[in-house]
């Protein structure tokens, strides 16, 4: 037996399954942080803003990735989609933000359920080739549809109304800022009440054993173009918050860039783990900040290096090390 | 009692101090530099930083003791978010009084409604599509526009016995651009468009194209390609394909032809005809005292490119505001003295900015790529004087 065996043996297994989805004091960490960020950081704000949104794409990359198991290099695709569909929708005389939200939701969920169905029936490296594939499908058709989308010089005229009807977005990105917090509030509970449900549980059984999955009668395709079309819904609503916080959409939103770059982070922080998200996007974002300050022209080397650390020391990312720790000194 | 009296001493010494006004506190400009040091773009914006830096240690005396902090930062490539959130930052943290630099058109246009909110004056550097300078009226241009360039050439095209041309432009916001203002002035002057196409941005294969292009045999092909590595692999296969021979002339804008560039490009086939702003081998004296100091500060094989040049007068427009308010910076009365601002001395000839548009005015040249002393140079053999950007009289404001 070995010392972790023992560790989790106290509790009994169903017992531990059962109260996994009970909150824990350490879970507040995160947003104790971030309301701290606020009241103690005012002029960092437009950087914090940009690590919300982040936090809440990699989470979103995480249902998929983390915890469905299905890699993808276009999850960009989803991001772009929400944030063009609300800049369009700003653009175009409907400046009311949390409804855009919703629209924003609504469209990447549809897109990812649609081409889920059809790329998820093949699995690894095909799979991870197809879903490239559709990002730089999506890209090519913005850059080609310029009369609707602006193409490289970036979709304009992009108005939003205050919020709730009397936040206006101000110049120091406070009222952004606390926006941001919140949707990532409600979004964060709502992945959580997921991954902790039984179809968030299958979801991991699919990741760790498909055949076994099968085997026992669960519907596995089905499954797994949910979960894919969540996480497409819910790296929607990013893309919306980015598209009404920069009030600017352009193609970069839709980048196999952008989908390595969140892909980068979950890595850094740990798949698989729900706070990987929240761990990874400010290490990454900050220290990108801090180095491109020290350095603008060769930055990008620090950044690389960081992360061939990452992966060849902490193969967990940040919080696999964490646990690790925690396991060798209970 | 000794140190009550030195306690007294001290007091009488602060207060004298404190009340002793400063001798002439020295003013400090700050201005933002948003470039994208990193990416795609990174060897322009080398050159773009290398003539901020050089201007700064020819002309940093010329300001007597305002001092001028410039703060620089990476926006990384067209990534319009991050350019924003560093303009914002630049602006609420940093206090900055002018914003300059931005090679991607999408950067600027996200960060100038910044510009009107919190009345940064911005000095764009690069960024060339026309319709940018509307978005606010704290913008001002001193590189060029596609129009500037591919409307005049389509002019002397039609003027100088090109009847049938083709056009091959890179498929993106600035090939459209360039697509559209050249067959405006070519047509007008006469000619006839024969054919058109949009490579893919990523393409660094252009024999398909233009061996179709060959078959059509035009007189001209008109070519737009962005970046030094497409302009390399699009004169190998002009060359290699043998459009010259053929009866296809190759014309185009300064694009494709870059002057930091030719000494890599091989075998040319004489005849090419571009139209540019800048070439490093003009012989205005200004220009060989340019490019004097350049190859002293960067060695005697740096040649200096259009974009140092646009770097270049945007600080000595940077200069020119910061010299004339002493150093106090106000947004509005810098935005007055920027429109109808004119330099004669620069190395790109006498340039100007429109007090309406806030875009630049500048000669235009077209150039025949020949053999200088046995290297590839641009030689400039045609001035258009003066030439406006033709774009907002085409396309008036809504």
């Amino acid at each position: 037996m070995t010392k972790l065996d023992r560790r989790t043996a106290a509790v009994h297994p169903v017992d531990h399954i059962a109260h996994s989805h009970r909150l824990r004091w350490p879970e507040a960490l995160p947003w104790l942080l971030i309301a701290a960020t606020y009241l103690l950081f005012p002029s960092y704000l437009a950087l914090g803003s940009q690590v919300l949104i982040m936090v809440l794409f990699a989470l979103s990359l995480d249902l998929v990735l983390g915890y469905a198991g299905i890699v993808t290099l276009g999850h960009a695709a989803f991001f772009g989609l929400g944030a063009y569909t609300a800049g369009l929708l700003a653009a175009h005389g409907w400046s009311e933000p949390i409804s855009a939200l919703f629209a924003a939701a609504v469209v990447a969920g549809a897109f990812g359920a649609a081409s889920g169905a059809i790329i998820l029936r093949t699995s690894g490296l095909t799979l991870l080739m197809l879903t490239l594939a559709v990002v730089s499908l999506l890209a090519e058709a913005a850059n080609k549809a310029d009369s609707i989308t602006g193409g490289a010089d970036g979709l304009q005229g992009i108005v939003i109304n205050p919020l709730l009807g009397r936040f206006d977005f101000d110049l120091y990105g406070r009222t952004a800022y606390l926006y941001c917090a919140a949707v990532l509030l409600v979004m964060w509970y709502v992945v959580r009440r997921l991954v902790h449900s039984p179809f968030g549980r299958s979801l991991t059984g699919i990741r760790e054993n498909r055949l076994r999955m099968h085997a026992i009668g669960a519907p596995v395709r089905r499954r797994l173009v949910t979960a894919y079309a969540i996480g497409a819904a819910v790296a929607g609503v990013a893309g919306a918050l980015q598209a009404q916080t920069t009030q600017f959409v352009a193609l970069n939103v839709i980048s196999f860039h952008l989908s390595a770059a969140v892909l980068i982070i979950l890595i850094f922080g740990g798949a698989g783990r729900l706070y990987g998200a929240f761990v990874g996007a400010p290490i990454y974002m900050v220290a990108q900040d801090m180095l491109s300050r020290l350095d603008p022209v060769y930055w990008f080397f620090w950044v690389g290096l960081l992360l061939v650390l990452v992966v060849l020391f902490a193969r967990g990312g940040i919080l696999g090390c964490v646990d690790g720790v925690r396991r060798r000194w209970p | 009692m000794a140190r009550l009296g030195t306690l007294l001493c001290a007091l009488a010494f602060g207060a004298t101090v404190a009340a002793t006004p400063p001798a002439r506190a020295a003013e400090t400009v700050k201005v933002g530099v948003i470039l994208a040091y990193s990416g795609q773009a990174a060897a322009s914006v080398k050159q773009m930083d290398e003539a901020i830096n050089l201007y700064m240690k020819l002309h940093g005396k010329e300001l007597g003791d305002t001092k001028l902090d410039l703060i620089r930062r990476d926006d990384t490539g067209p990534n319009p978010d991050m350019a924003k959130r560093l303009a914002r930052e630049l602006i609420t943290r940093d206090k900055v009084n002018l914003l300059a630099g931005f090679y991607f058109t999408p950067n600027i246009n996200a960060v100038a409604p910044l510009a009107t909110e919190a009345k940064v004056p911005v000095i764009i550097m690069n960024a060339a599509t026309s319709a940018s300078i509307r978005l606010s009226p704290y913008l001002v241009r001193v590189s060029q526009t596609l129009w500037q360039q591919s409307y005049p050439l389509g002019q002397w095209a039609g003027h100088h016995g090109i009847k049938r041309a083709y056009i091959a432009v890179t498929d993106y916001g600035p090939g459209h651009d360039a697509e559209a203002a050249f067959a405006r002035g070519f047509t007008e002057a006469g000619g006839t468009v024969v054919g058109h196409v949009e490579m893919p941005l990523k393409n660094a294969d252009y024999v398909p194209f233009l061996q179709r292009i060959k078959d059509e045999k035009p007189d001209a092909l008109f070519v737009f390609v962005p970046g030094s590595r497409d302009a390399a692999a699009l004169m190998r296969a002009y060359s290699d394909l043998g459009l010259a021979a053929a009866g296809v002339r190759l014309i185009g804008t300064g694009d494709i032809v870059p002057d930091n560039e030719l000494a890599e490009m091989g075998n040319v086939p004489d005849g090419v005809v571009t139209i540019g702003l800048y070439s490093a081998v003009a012989d205005r004296p200004a220009n060989k005292a340019f490019v004097a100091a350049w190859k002293a500060e960067y060695g005697p094989d740096a040649v200096p490119s259009p974009f140092a040049v646009g770097a270049w007068d945007g600080m000595a427009a940077i200069f020119h505001v910061v010299k004339a308010q002493h150093g106090k910076i106000d947004p509005d009365r810098t935005m007055q003295l920027l429109k109808g601002w004119r330099d004669d001395d620069s190395p790109r000839g006498p340039i100007m900015i429109d007090p309406q548009t806030r875009d630049i005015v500048q000669n235009m040249y077209i150039r025949k790529l020949e053999r200088v002393n046995g290297k590839l140079a641009n030689v400039e053999v045609e001035t258009i004087p003066m030439v406006q950007d033709p774009w907002p009289k085409l396309n008036p404001p809504k």
